[in-house]
């Protein structure tokens, strides 16, 4: 299972902008290497990540083989209402993770 | 044959004498204690906040796996880490500061990695984690970010003293086809750069690192093993006793420093 990392701020003023950070482990496999044998390792990366305020899609990003594991992506959004800001990464494979946090606005 | 001949001049023995004291200050010109600081403080300030804010070091990514492996139950005895050590928190608070350590029955230092796969292979026995693995990382993370913040106290052990000394010889050895000691980069040349790099002091404080460059956790050995790449030197396979000794004297060289586990470097 994939490792998140969230931060959101849990508290906010309505209409302020807040920093949104997410890191998760993956090892974002490019396509473009191979083994000793020659061997081309298959690409395995998260090409997408979502996020959603509240059910409504906010932020949404395509990721690419040049990122780097673990990818960090960091964004800015405006706090309107108390509620729960959702995150879904997927990728190659299957791959799909969740995480969410929730924010009180003031 | 002239019995003078033999005799060397009082001004010429003066004159070796102090050139063999010359060469030696030079050599062997540890880095005076007020000095010192951890290769945190070369960072670029964005290195530096990703380290400092834990949602952002990923680091902590393993750290929440070893996490979840302390109180997991492992090998034929069924037994978790928790099981006899409890919370990590207070357990093993100043442990990764004071390792590595003298195993009586092994008769040799272990460092932190060799400590947890003894426990692994006699209390749980389970197989032990190979080195450098993922789980042997994820755990040597969680324990010694328990002593975040913890000074270095190396032990006070006298069976310790000759591998630290044979450390500290190895430190100030050259080796490898650039004919370089570890000394001669980080006692006297450090704060200077190497290829747009600046020299660190080499002070053990933040493993395992998070290392940019290897997108991945890594050891203090991976790291040892790195710089004597680069010195064109033969490595030693990971565990090797040279590494332990190494390592007893870098941690020595850095008594007293705060351990920052787990370190950011680029």
């Amino acid at each position: 299972m994939a490792r998140t990392l969230i931060n959101v701020p849990a508290k906010a003023k309505r209409g302020e902008i807040i920093a949104i950070k997410t890191l998760i482990s993956h090892t974002m496999e490019t396509g473009f290497r191979h083994t000793n044998l020659g061997v081309r390792i298959p690409r395995d990366i998260i090409d997408t990540l979502i996020c959603t305020y509240n059910g409504e899609e906010i932020f949404r990003t395509r990721l690419h083989p040049a990122i780097a594991a673990n990818p960090f992506v960091t964004f800015h959004t405006v706090a309107t209402e108390s509620g729960t800001i959702g995150f879904r990464w997927t990728g190659d494979k299957g791959f799909s993770a969740t995480a969410s946090a929730k924010i009180t606005v003031e | 044959m002239n019995p003078r001949a033999l005799r060397l001049r009082p001004a010429l023995i003066l004159a070796i004498a102090s050139a063999a004291a010359f060469a030696v200050a030079l050599a062997r010109a540890e880095i005076p204690l007020e000095q010192r600081r951890s290769s945190y403080a070369d960072m670029s300030r964005d290195n530096k906040a990703m380290q400092d804010d834990d949602t952002s070091n990923p680091g902590m990514l393993s750290v929440l796996d070893g996490e979840a492996l302390w109180s997991e139950k492992a090998g034929a005895a069924n037994r978790a880490c928790a099981d006899c050590h409890g919370d990590a928190k207070s357990g093993m608070k100043g442990v990764a500061a004071r390792h590595p350590a003298f195993d009586a029955r092994l008769g040799r230092p272990v460092n932190l990695d060799q400590r947890i796969n003894i426990c692994r292979s006699e209390r749980q026995q389970a197989a032990p984690f190979a080195l450098e693995s993922k789980d042997m990382l994820a755990m040597s993370a969680f324990v010694a970010h328990q002593s975040r913040g913890e000074p270095i106290a190396p032990p006070d052990d006298p069976r310790l003293a000759p591998h630290r000394e044979a450390g500290r010889a190895q430190y100030n050895a050259r080796q490898g086809q650039l004919n370089l000691s570890c000394g001669q980069c980080h006692d006297d040349n450090w704060g200077k750069s190497l290829a747009g790099n600046t020299v660190p002091q080499a002070h053990p404080t933040g493993y395992p690192i998070y290392r940019l460059e290897w997108q991945s956790l890594g050891s203090l050995q991976r790291r040892l093993r790195n710089c004597m790449i680069g010195m064109r030197a033969e490595t030693y396979p990971y565990g090797a006793l040279e590494y332990v000794n190494m390592e007893l004297y870098l941690m020595w060289r850095a008594r007293g420093m705060k351990l920052e586990t787990p370190g950011v470097r680029p």
